[in-house]
């Protein structure tokens, strides 16, 4: 459903990202993992419209992109930054919806419902300056649901957050997100996420980044944060993705590698 | 312990200096310097002695401070609309700024007072004169303030709209003008008290009704008791919306005091 053919991209003389072909089908879940630096944000930004990369071309669902596609929702690291903090958790989470042409009514009980999937009911009046790090982070997570994308990109989502709380959201994040058949594009500098929430983990070099490695995963589900993590198989993936991601020639034994 | 002094300090430097001023008024008996207890007696005598059903309110008083206050508020909302409306396109429109910056700025430069005969001109003599110079004379905090507002809205909020693709108007309605109302009431605070100065300015020329007009009105019989309790009335006033002000702020800007304070 997402396809970037040569996706470049530089910055006057810096080159963030040079010649990135990536192929996404529909419901999957990949990890996009790489040293910082890499030019990780940069291909998001281009993917969400956000900036117009200065080569190749983003398709969706094979039509070229232009500008903020449909159907597209993004989590942002700064959550302080993205939710507005003169409004409530749920008027922060239907505002997107106004411009699906609901009603206040229906806005209201589809923000509602999406907080509840996020554990947030009891939370929903309360103003984001009233809420943890993880608990605005929610917020984030519950308003790409309540708008329903086919494709969501999640950029470094976890990354101002404390472990535990990570490992609440990564959960949450498979649990619901699997649920609404979402494709997700996950954006992470955390080797060990990349291989617990990602279906795949698809590894950039370096700046200017490109693709070194895209590996599948196939862990079994449900993942669970202490059986999964001590698996053979997600500790030989892990130790795989670490490798490239240092930029060390790959061992290629007990590893599919596309 | 030392809120409680500092609480305590500020009530009663209140009735000290009230005292030596009475005692220093009452040694030099210059007749421009009345005892400020005469001066509270003529306030009382003027304004205060109405019966129950006006709030104590003379009649005086009514016709004294309606007009007034009519045209300070009036002339303050119009001066704030139009302020809004187009420090938000100063701030957004790419351009405009630049292009209208030499212009605005010679009007900002200019007295307010001293357009009193070009209004005349323009506008009948009266309270549409007094108006314009309310208006002409307030707009621009407001105005600079919402320019700098809409201009420093967080680029993050920004994308997000843009990803979310909220229409013009929500962009505009529900993140512009939240993100800018934090300034844009700073531009309005200073504006009611320059329209309180500007409304009394604009009453003591041309005018037959109102607290400047009264005020020279006074000052012309002799009356400076009356004149001091104009003064000290309008020292009221400025202390009353002031306080009204920030309650209002208070209740709409709760979001921003709390954000910082949780940061």
């Amino acid at each position: 459903m997402l396809e970037l053919v040569d996706l470049s991209h530089t910055y006057g003389s810096y080159r963030a990202i040079d010649r990135v072909n990536l192929k996404v089908a529909q419901g999957e879940v990949v990890c996009i993992v790489g040293p910082s630096g890499c030019g990780k944000s940069t291909l998001l930004r281009s993917i969400a419209g956000l900036i117009k990369p200065t080569g190749g071309t983003v398709l969706l669902d094979g039509k070229p992109v232009d500008g903020s596609p449909e159907n597209l929702a993004v989590v942002f690291q700064d959550y302080s930054r993205s939710l507005y903090p003169w409004m409530s958790a749920l008027a922060n989470v239907g505002l997107p919806l106004r411009r699906r042409g609901l009603d206040r009514k229906r806005r209201d009980a589809a923000a509602m419902a999406a907080l509840e999937q996020v554990g947030l009911a009891g939370a929903a009046a309360k103003f984001p300056w009233e809420m943890s790090g993880g608990m605005q982070q929610r917020v984030s997570i519950a308003r790409a649901l309540a708008y329903q994308p086919k494709l969501l990109l999640m950029d470094e989502p976890f990354g101002s957050v404390d472990a535990q709380t990570r490992e609440e959201l990564e959960d949450l994040t498979l649990r619901v997100c699997a649920h609404h058949g979402m494709t997700i594009l996950l954006i992470t500098h955390d080797v060990d996420e990349s291989v617990y929430v990602g279906d795949r983990v698809v590894v950039l070099s370096k700046a200017p980044g490109t693709v070194v490695g895209d590996l599948t995963v196939q862990l079994p589900g449900p993942r669970d944060q202490i059986h999964t993590r001590e698996l053979d198989a997600f500790v030989r993936l892990r130790a795989e993705v670490g490798r490239l991601v240092r930029g060390m020639t790959p061992h290629r034994n007990g590893v599919e590698t596309r | 312990m030392r809120r409680a002094t500092s609480g305590v300090l500020r009530f009663w430097i209140v009735p000290v200096t009230l005292v030596l001023w009475e005692l220093l008024t009452r040694m030099t008996e210059s007749p421009f310097f009345p005892p400020p207890s005469r001066i509270v007696g003529q306030f009382y005598d003027m304004w205060l002695s109405g019966p129950v059903s006006q709030l104590l309110l003379t009649d005086s008083a009514l016709d004294t401070f309606g007009p007034s206050l009519g045209r300070l508020l009036a002339g303050w909302t119009i001066a704030g609309v139009l302020g809004i409306a187009l420090g938000v396109a100063l701030g957004r429109i790419r351009g405009l700024a630049e292009y209208t910056d030499p212009v605005l700025q010679f009007l900002r430069a200019l007295p307010p007072p001293l357009l009193v005969p070009i209004f005349f001109v323009l506008f009948k003599i009266g309270t549409p004169t007094q108006l314009a110079v309310i208006v002409f004379g307030v707009i621009w905090p407001v105005l600079v303030n919402t320019t700098d507002g809409v201009r420093a809205v967080d680029k993050g909020f920004l994308e997000t709209a843009r990803v979310f693709q909220f229409s013009r108007y929500d962009i505009l309605r529900r993140v512009i003008l939240p993100s800018a109302m934090p300034k844009i009431f700073a531009g309005l605070r200073l504006s009611l008290s320059l329209a309180l100065i500007l409304m009394v300015v604009s009453e003591l020329v041309g005018s037959n009704s109102g607290i400047g007009y009264s005020l020279l009105y006074a000052q012309q019989s002799y009356d400076y008791a009356g004149v001091w309790a104009h003064i000290v009335l309008l020292g009221v006033l400025g202390l009353l919306f002031n306080a009204l002000f920030l309650v209002a702020e208070g209740r709409v800007l709760s979001w921003h005091a709390n954000a910082r304070r949780n940061v």
